[in-house]
């Protein structure tokens, strides 16, 4: 076992944390926040992939720059898709079985829609930077995961400052907690509750273009994401984002260690495993909200 | 003098850094009519669960009946005979009233007799509750189609559909009419005096004093105050919790 | 009704089916057919944890794969007739069943749901890396060309799955109108509350995945027979996680009824559709009609037959 690779490993794993960390925000806001299972959140996640990738295609705009002019887009679309599950099943209390229901055909007609629009053969973007590789004597840091590493905690920073500093943001971490209080604050539970949704699936797609960059994607893609997403979320502790990131890094780390030493194939056991193991040995006392 | 029914040593119950319940100790012999009173977020509602399992205690001990309670799931404390009903009633909605009913006798009852309940035993059993309850007409109906009153009623018949030893009512009168709060109480009167121990949990001022022979205060998880109604009313402390 | 009454009832039926089918005198009938019944008992099977106890599983290619590939490794190993290879399915993937449910299911039904997920990818890494039963490669088993009474071996298939879905069926049924079923009933309607009534929640739990895992499995133990060529990918594909789901819901959860239903009306839509369309645009299909159902129509097609039903009354 070399060093130097177990130490690369590590840094990769760092680096691919960060990214995972931008990917699982937006369910630390919809499930540990609003409540909400949306496990077709890595499907936005690869939409936002695609649509990168078309513009990056036609357009020659660099990814992340394309994600980021697509962002109203998704917030729209996570907007719209809060109030049809809002007015279909949680005001009629029904969210269990219908929501997620609901949700997981979401995610296949995504995957589908996907199929049939660009095939099942990988797509990926071209950029300067692809391809280079920062390096440090014995520490290598390639700029396909560095920039959208870097990109990811700018994010991810941007959404910690206005989830704590502003007023919708605050309303947002309140929405769980006192509906009443936020009612008597002439905010509407409903209104914000959406919004944050909304911010949750724009954040998804600007992680996709992120994750094009790292990687050519393919349709069923996010069904990996699935588990790490909800991985990161339990090992971090619902709802709060400093563990959302700690969690991620965990996970990168651990994923490329087995990659670079057992082959990749075994790379999306890692989360899963990691996610059964987490849920079998939280206590028992865990019944309900 | 025999061993109380309820006997909670020290109980603690803490959520992260909050402490919810500190420390409490209570006796309950069989046959009480027990009030339990304290302003909101004393701990009331986490202590009932605490007692019928629905949340587990890591500080202190709990005994039903000479059992110890540690590690019991709630299903195994209804059997043993400890039954609570829901602040906010939360009935089987899939099913009508009589099956809501039928449930606590199929799966608490019958798991306790040694011989098993005939299907016209329960039947006999669920009739004679609904009619206890006021709700014979409605056996048919659905929870949905409920009254708020009959609703509660509902609540605690299924409760007492378990043939408890002891019943902890928690706060089932919220929002009822004057009449319906003493129909509640006469009717857990009438319980008491078939043998059953009550702890009543309200907010209602009257009903707990004319339902309570004791009557036990619980302020920021502790209990500050325990005996006779009449006396703790006058226990400054007691007053200083409710007004200042 | 008792059970044995339906189960005889059942077994008429179900004979007639396939006296029916033989005198079309056509395989492709009996491969459609097989497919359509193979759905029938995975929606049954689905339901029983999903519809009557509440518990979502997104994993339903898990333990059908495990049914698979039981069978895959035991022809390889110690090859035995199909019905037994049907049984060491069902307990198998019974097993497995039981254990992730005991691993999940004393927490929030939206993370057992997110386990099941979990199991999927887990088993199908674990598959794809084990040589000795194919791998990414796939496996091909063959299949013998004729058995004795039945004749030809896909008939055989075919009357093999036909009884099983008869049992499935009853056997929901059964659980359907027993003591057990009213327990379920309560675990879905408020877990809370029917832990406070003397149910035994966690128990009862394990014995609908138990059940629902095995019959999953055991749909799928003959499935390398009828296809003789078994890929991971397949195996583990879309059509299956979406389909249990799809065809219940739709079909109507409450009852035996509503797969059956869902699993007839989309199974045989989706033979259709494949032939004259793509298989993807297929599953689209399948997953537009379950959001829009789960949207419209909750309680399925069972629940809006049974509504306007009781405006006539």
């Amino acid at each position: 076992m070399s060093g130097e690779l177990l130490l690369n490993a590590v840094i990769a794993g760092i680096l691919l944390g960060g990214f995972y960390a931008a990917v699982t925000v937006g369910i630390s806001i919809s499930f540990g926040i609003l409540d909400i299972v949306n496990i077709a959140h890595p499907a936005f996640v690869i939409v936002g992939s695609y649509v990168t990738y078309y513009v990056n295609a036609q357009f020659g705009i660099d990814p992340i720059l394309a994600g980021i002019l697509v962002l109203p887009l998704f917030y729209g679309l996570g907007a719209g898709i809060y109030q049809v599950y809002y007015v279909s099943f949680e005001r009629r209390g029904k969210e269990a079985l219908s929501g997620l229901a609901f949700f997981f055909g979401i995610l296949f007609i995504a995957e589908v829609l996907l199929i049939l629009a660009f095939g099942v053969d990988y797509r990926d973007v071209r950029a300067s930077y692809i391809g280079q590789s920062l390096n440090f004597g014995i520490f290598h840091f390639p700029l396909r995961m560095l920039v959208p590493c870097l990109a990811s905690l700018a994010m991810f920073a941007f959404l910690l400052i206005f989830l704590t500093r502003t007023f919708i943001g605050r309303a947002i971490m309140a929405v769980a907690q006192d509906q009443l209080a936020l009612r008597l604050m002439a905010a509407d539970p409903v209104k914000i509750k959406r919004i944050a949704f909304a911010i949750s699936i724009a954040t998804a797609a600007l992680a996709g273009s992120f994750l094009i960059i790292i990687q050519p994607v393919e349709p069923s893609v996010g069904r990996e994401y699935i588990g790490r997403v909800f991985a990161i979320c339990v090992l971090g502790g619902l709802g709060s984002l400093t563990g959302t990131l700690i969690g991620a890094i965990l996970l990168g780390i651990v994923e490329s260690i087995t990659a670079t030493f057992y082959g990749p194939s075994w790379a999306p056991a890692v989360a899963f495993g990691l996610l059964l193991l987490t849920l079998a040995l939280r206590p028992a006392g865990i019944m309900g909200r | 003098m025999s061993a109380p029914l309820l006997d909670v040593a020290g109980l603690g119950k803490r959520f992260g850094g909050f402490v919810a319940l500190d420390g409490i100790d209570l006796s309950i012999a069989a046959g009480e009519r027990v009030g339990l009173i304290g302003p909101n977020g004393s701990g009331k509602s986490t202590l009932v669960n605490c007692l019928s399992g629905t949340l587990i205690n890591e500080i202190g001990s709990v005994k039903f009946d000479g059992t110890e309670l540690a590690g019991l799931p709630a299903h195994q404390r209804t059997r043993l005979g400890l039954a609570r009903s829901f602040q906010l009633p939360r009935p089987f909605s899939s099913m009508t009233v009589g099956d809501n009913i039928r449930v606590p006798l199929i799966y608490a009852v019958n798991a306790r007799s040694h011989g098993r309940l005939s299907e016209s035993d329960i039947a006999t059993r669920c009739d004679g509750l609904l009619g206890l309850v006021g709700l014979a007409d409605r056996a048919r109906d659905f929870p949905r189609d409920l009254t708020q009153v009959d609703m509660r009623k509902l609540e605690l018949a299924r409760a007492m559909a378990a043939e408890p030893k002891l019943l902890i009512a928690d706060e089932a009168m919220a929002g009822l009419s004057g009449s319906e709060v003493n129909d509640i109480v006469e009717l857990l009167i009438m319980l008491n005096e078939r043998g059953v121990t009550v702890i009543l949990i309200e907010h209602i001022m009257s009903a707990v004093m004319r339902f309570s022979k004791r009557l036990v205060v619980l302020v920021s998880g502790r209990k500050i105050a325990d005996g006779r109604p009449d006396d703790v009313i006058r226990n400054p402390e007691v007053e200083r919790a409710y007004l200042g | 009704m008792k059970w044995w009454t339906f189960l005889i009832t059942a077994t008429i039926v179900a004979a007639a089916v396939f006296a029916g089918i033989r005198a079309l005198n056509n395989d492709y009938y009996f491969f459609a057919g097989y497919t359509v019944l193979q759905f029938v008992v995975l929606a049954t099977a689905w339901n029983i944890l999903g519809g009557y106890t509440g518990y979502v599983n997104f994993g339903s290619a898990a333990f059908f794969a495990v049914g698979v590939y039981t069978t895959v490794f035991l022809h390889k190993t110690y090859p035995l007739p199909v019905p037994l290879q049907i049984v060491a399915a069902g307990i198998v993937s019974g097993l497995v069943g039981l254990g992730m449910g005991y691993l999940t299911l004393r927490l929030r039904g939206a993370f057992f749901a997110i386990a099941t997920l979990a199991l999927a990818v887990v088993l199908q890494t674990i598959i794809v890396n084990w040589s000795y039963v194919g791998g990414a490669r796939g496996a091909y088993v063959l299949r013998p060309a004729t058995i004795e009474i039945v004749g030809n071996y896909i008939h055989y298939l075919f009357l093999v799955m036909l009884g099983l879905a008869v049992i499935a069926l009853t056997t929901a049924r059964a659980i359907e109108k027993s003591s057990l079923g009213y327990g379920f009933a309560t675990i879905r309607d408020d877990e809370l509350a029917a832990e406070a009534s003397g149910v035994p929640t966690l128990k009862l739990k394990l014995i609908a995945t138990t059940l629902s895992g095995a019959f999953m499995g055991m749909a799928g133990a003959p499935f390398p027979y009828i296809q003789a060529y078994v890929q991971p990918n397949a195996v583990f594909g879309l059509e299956y996680a979406v389909n249990s789901i799809a065809m219940p819901i739709i079909g109507g959860t409450a009852s035996w009824i509503g797969p059956l239903v869902g699993a007839i009306l989309l199974g045989t839509l989706q033979q259709v559709a494949t032939v004259t369309i793509s298989s993807a645009v297929n599953v689209l299909i399948v997953g537009l009609l379950l959001v829009a159902f789960v949207i419209v129509a909750p309680n399925g097609i069972v629940g809006v037959v049974q509504k306007a039903w009781r405006r006539k009354l």
